[in-house]
């Protein structure tokens, strides 16, 4: 699979990450959220910056609590409420949907 | 399909018992992805490897669970197999279905997947063996149009899942396939949305025989006791040593795990408050000895299979719980607990290993609940240990 951003061949995996992390831009964001179905307001945005700090810092994706707790900051909702709020921001989960668009790696683990 | 494709496979259709290939070939008559799944089976025994990938990320909108992705790695080889992704249904408390309810759910799986089903998974859950991806939306509709619902996967509450209970069994200390209903219905956000630290699972017997095993799987093992005396019906007891002498003695004197029971030939006397309740008296004379009226359960925590570390049974956390709707006591408990594992559990952990780690004593204060001796696992076993009385009297 690939996708053509502004005339640039990005390649994706099977499952549509990136498999040249250092080809995310804003603008590969933006066609993969497109690919997802998702709209990106500035709260898709604060969380994909967020995943990208955190994945720069501890080359790693944040556990889905550690996100929703940046959520509840974020917005000042309660915890549990952040959790449900992740969903409606990323349909398909945080932890598939967001981390795609924001061009980490792909989740592993299984069942 | 013709035999020489399969030969290893073949060679579990032979003997007394029913195999998995017979079903499989079975469907692999209208199922071409089924034949491929099966021969991509032989292979793996051919190379002593499996040829499913690892994982893999599959979904439906809204959800974060209850689909597992399931990838060949040799799609080109087996293109009906490329795709083969499990669907985890919930299933109905005690697993009670119309036959309507059960046509239903293999007409959506013929449709729309590979139409294997396994009634049901470990998990408790319906599951769908094999669909692929472009398939998931419509079959998930499909579903809640007749009234289902995924179950749970990855690190979020599972499926809860209860024994048969009152609707059978005669031993029920309460109405464990209401709780489990209950408990499955208050918590669809935990299901469905992977939010904790790893997998959590609720399991809820009615009676200490324990049909779901929930002492050994569940993180929260919900298991009926009672709080009073075993009633003893002498005389069944005395019919039955005419019957069969010795064999109150054999079958429920000696295999007593606390050795509380007396019986002289004539009468029994249980001490109860040495008895754990392990319910094997009863079993052996459901006639004469029956559970004791004030009836509840025990709630234990931490039940796992060993993967990080190796594999814990659960162990007491509330004694006696009186069991009565809405199930207030138990909520607040469950909510309690995944409080302190969300704020203090490491990715993979689960709860007992938290509180192994953590230590019960400071798992307890966080939680808000006493300590109590039946709490105690096995007494220590360390003799130089020595508490501050003992200093005090020497």
């Amino acid at each position: 699979m690939s996708l053509d951003v502004n005339g640039v061949s990005i390649d994706l995996d099977d499952d549509g990450y990136l498999i040249d992390r250092t080809q995310w831009t804003e603008d590969v964001a933006k066609a993969l959220s497109v690919t997802e179905d998702v709209e990106m307001s500035e709260q898709h945005w604060e969380i994909i910056h967020f995943l990208r700090s955190y994945y720069e810092e501890y080359q790693i994706a944040p556990m889905v609590k550690i996100l929703a707790k940046e959520v509840a900051k974020m917005t000042g909702v309660e915890k549990r409420a952040a959790s449900k709020m992740l969903y409606e921001l990323f349909p398909s989960g945080p932890a598939k949907q967001a981390c795609k668009i924001a061009g980490l790696p792909k989740p592993t683990g299984c069942v | 399909m013709s035999a020489s494709e399969t030969p290893l496979l073949d060679e579990l259709l032979k003997g007394p018992w029913p195999s998995f290939i017979k079903e499989m070939k079975e469907m692999a008559e209208t199922k071409p992805m089924v034949r491929d799944v099966l021969r991509q089976l032989e292979k793996s025994y051919v190379d002593k490897k499996t040829h499913w990938k690892h994982g893999g990320i599959v979904g439906v909108k809204g959800y974060g669970g209850g689909i597992i992705g399931r990838y060949s790695d040799s799609p080109e080889e087996f293109p009906g197999a490329a795709h083969f992704h499990t669907v985890r249904v919930n299933q109905p408390a005690g697993w009670f279905y119309t036959s309507e309810a059960l046509r239903d759910l293999c007409d959506i799986f013929e449709k729309y997947g590979s139409g294997l089903t396994n009634m049901h998974g470990s998990t408790g859950d319906i599951i769908l063996l094999g669909t692929t991806t472009d398939e998931l939306e419509p079959i998930f509709s499909a579903l809640t149009e007749k009234g289902w619902d995924l179950g749970g996967s990855g690190s979020a509450l599972r499926t809860p899942s209860c024994c048969v209970g009152p609707a059978r069994c005669e031993w029920a200390m309460f109405d464990c396939l209401d709780v489990c209903q209950e408990l499955t219905l208050f918590y669809q956000d935990e299901i469905h949305r992977p939010s904790f630290p790893y997998k959590f699972k609720i399991k809820v017997s009615g009676c200490p025989n324990d049909c779901v095993s929930a002492i050994a799987r569940a993180d929260f093992s919900i298991i009926g006791t009672w709080k009073d005396h075993i009633r003893i019906n002498q005389e069944e007891l005395r019919k039955a040593e005419a019957e069969r002498p010795g064999y109150i003695l054999n079958a429920a004197v000696l295999l007593c795990p606390t050795r509380a029971i007396e019986w002289d030939g004539q009468e029994m006397k249980i001490d109860n408050d040495n008895c754990v309740r392990c319910m094997q008296c009863i079993n052996a004379f459901p006639k004469a000895l029956k559970p004791g009226v004030e009836r509840g359960a025990t709630i234990l925590l931490g039940a796992k299979a060993p993967i990080v570390q190796g594999a814990l049974f659960s162990s007491v956390l509330i004694p006696f719980m009186e069991i009565e709707q809405p199930y207030e006591e138990m909520k607040e408990l469950i909510e309690e607990i995944w409080d302190v594992w969300d704020d203090h559990g490491e990715n993979k952990e689960r709860i007992g290993e938290l509180v192994e780690r953590m230590g019960k004593g400071e798992f307890l204060a966080k939680i808000g609940i006493e300590p109590d001796v039946q709490m105690v696992i096995h007494p220590r076993e360390n003799p130089y240990v020595f508490y501050d009385e003992y200093y005090e009297e020497t």
